[in-house]
């Protein structure tokens, strides 16, 4: 690790003006910056420690939920609230990583995780345009299993990383964020970016804005709602592909309907054409099974992972089985 | 600036490079919490924080300034063997040892959590309470201790004699 000074947040206004200087990071759990810093894929100068502020989970006037940044991903997968009203949420969170992981890493920091392609990794060995814009992406012609089927270009072909992430994209969340020009809000969808010409800039997020908290909507029909991760072993490991849904059934035929997919390109990637090939259709296997034709239409293979288009059709239609 | 080490107050390391593992293994020289990946993939370096399991490798020991921390050394000792040490010796729970210490504190927590009810990607009722660690359950809450020795079969049963009352 480069040399880098620490310290600990006060509150939300002193994060945001420590966080505003050049070379300073905001310090999660640490799950994943500890690691890049170790491989000096990251150099920060500063680290600010954000853990110290909001990890509550409070409910909202409207019935939705509230979600300090600084939560856990284990205190919010247990939450009975969650369980109960958000299931795809916990089940989301309990398919990634490992209990220890889940222990320290916070929801803020989820949102921020870097994807895990090996040639973005590979600092010695690899070209890779978000370690080095405008360096090339060694993935496209590369082992690259693993990558981006919807969303991907000529720059980049990486894929995010998180469970968490495609149930917050599912349920409509929204994330509140602070800086030194006062508060914002984003919905959880428009957080992301597709890496487009500029696969190192990953969010939204100005420089030195802080991610305060994560709102769910209520959304009574997501009590119907569950994630399914399909992954090369059975724990502990990244998804080929993940569906997030829930749906509302009324006299057999779809109402509300709310998916998105994991593992499949750069951001949480919400199946908004699934979603409007579903509404008001029957609700069996003919209408899921057009609706994933219609979500995966526009994907595009790599040489090594045109499995991953079937794979996430296949997946579409198991999870809304379920829930149906 | 000091964190707890089972029991004893620590200095908090000046260089906020040090990860919590390394000022165990190399200051305190407690050599029992073991360096495998360094990279969070292996739970070879798993402690207790306040009771909770993290990955020692991946935390800054200057994150955990007040906190208390109990390492392999706090659980149990030559002689006074933690109850799942000895069933770990019993149920060949290891064959080279390396990844044991961190099997052995991330099991204590383990049960905890299933204890207040934390559910796992393979537990079926979200909002059943208290969950019984069947063998899957138990393999699943495990999953981030690996063994490349492939002692899992005496590991979970060690567990699942220790813990009975919460194990099937």
């Amino acid at each position: 690790m480069t040399p880098f000074g620490y310290s600990r947040a006060q509150d939300v206004a002193d994060a945001v003006r420590r966080g505003g200087e050049a070379g300073t990071m905001y310090l999660g759990g640490g799950t994943n910056l500890v690691d890049l810093m170790r491989e000096t894929i990251e150099r920060p100068t500063m680290l600010v420690d954000v853990t110290g502020l909001s990890r509550d989970i409070t409910e909202t006037p409207d019935g939705g939920l509230r979600i300090g940044a600084a939560a856990r991903n284990t205190a919010l997968a247990e939450d009975r609230r969650v369980r109960t009203r958000y299931p795809v949420l916990t089940r989301a969170i309990v398919a990634g990583a490992s209990a220890q992981i889940r222990n320290m890493a916070t929801v803020g920091g989820n949102l921020l995780q870097r994807t895990r392609c090996g040639y973005f990794y590979d600092d010695d060995g690899s070209r890779c345009n978000k370690r080095a814009p405008g360096q090339g992406c060694d993935a496209i012609e590369g082992f690259n299993r693993n990558h981006a089927i919807l969303g991907a270009s000529s720059a980049c072909v990486a894929v995010h990383p998180s469970d968490m992430c495609v149930a917050l994209a599912a349920l409509d969340a929204v994330v509140h964020l602070e800086s030194s020009a006062g508060p914002r809000v984003l919905r959880f969808t428009d957080f992301h970016r597709l890496p487009g010409d500029h696969p190192q800039i990953e969010t939204m997020l100005q420089p030195g804005e802080l991610i305060t908290a994560i709102e769910l909507p209520p959304l009574p029909f997501a009590r119907r709602s569950t994630y399914r991760k399909v992954r090369d072993r059975s724990s502990y490991a990244f998804a080929l592909v993940s569906v997030a849904a829930a749906i509302e059934i009324e006299n057999g035929r779809v109402g509300a309907v709310r998916i998105a997919l994991g593992g499949v390109a750069h951001k949480p990637w919400r199946a908004s054409k699934a979603e409007a090939a579903l509404r008001g259709q029957p609700a069996n296997a003919a209408s899921f099974a057009a609706a994933a034709e219609a979500e995966l239409a526009d994907a595009r293979p790599l040489k090594d992972n045109g499995f991953k288009i079937a794979l996430a059709k296949r997946a579409i239609v198991a999870v809304l089985e379920t829930l149906a | 600036m000091a964190i707890t080490i089972n029991g004893d107050a620590v200095s908090v390391p000046d260089d906020p490079r040090v990860s919590l593992l390394d000022l165990l293994r190399e200051d305190l020289r407690l050599t029992g919490t073991k360096k495998g990946c360094n990279q969070g993939a292996c739970g070879a370096c798993t402690v207790l924080v306040d009771g909770e399991r993290i990955l020692s490798c991946l935390a800054l020991a200057v994150q955990y300034d007040g906190r208390a921390i109990t390492t392999i050394e706090g659980l149990g000792a030559a002689g006074a063997l933690h109850p799942l040490q000895q069933a770990f010796i019993e149920h060949d729970g290891f064959q080279c040892g390396y990844c044991t210490p961190g099997q052995i504190c991330s099991a204590v927590a383990m049960v905890a959590e299933a204890r207040r009810g934390v559910p796992s990607h393979v537990t079926g009722d979200l909002d059943a309470g208290a969950i019984t660690l069947t063998h899957d359950e138990l393999r699943e809450r495990m999953s981030g201790n690996l063994c490349r020795c492939g002692a899992h079969n005496g590991i979970m049963a060690a567990i699942a004699e220790t813990f009975a009352e919460a194990a099937e």
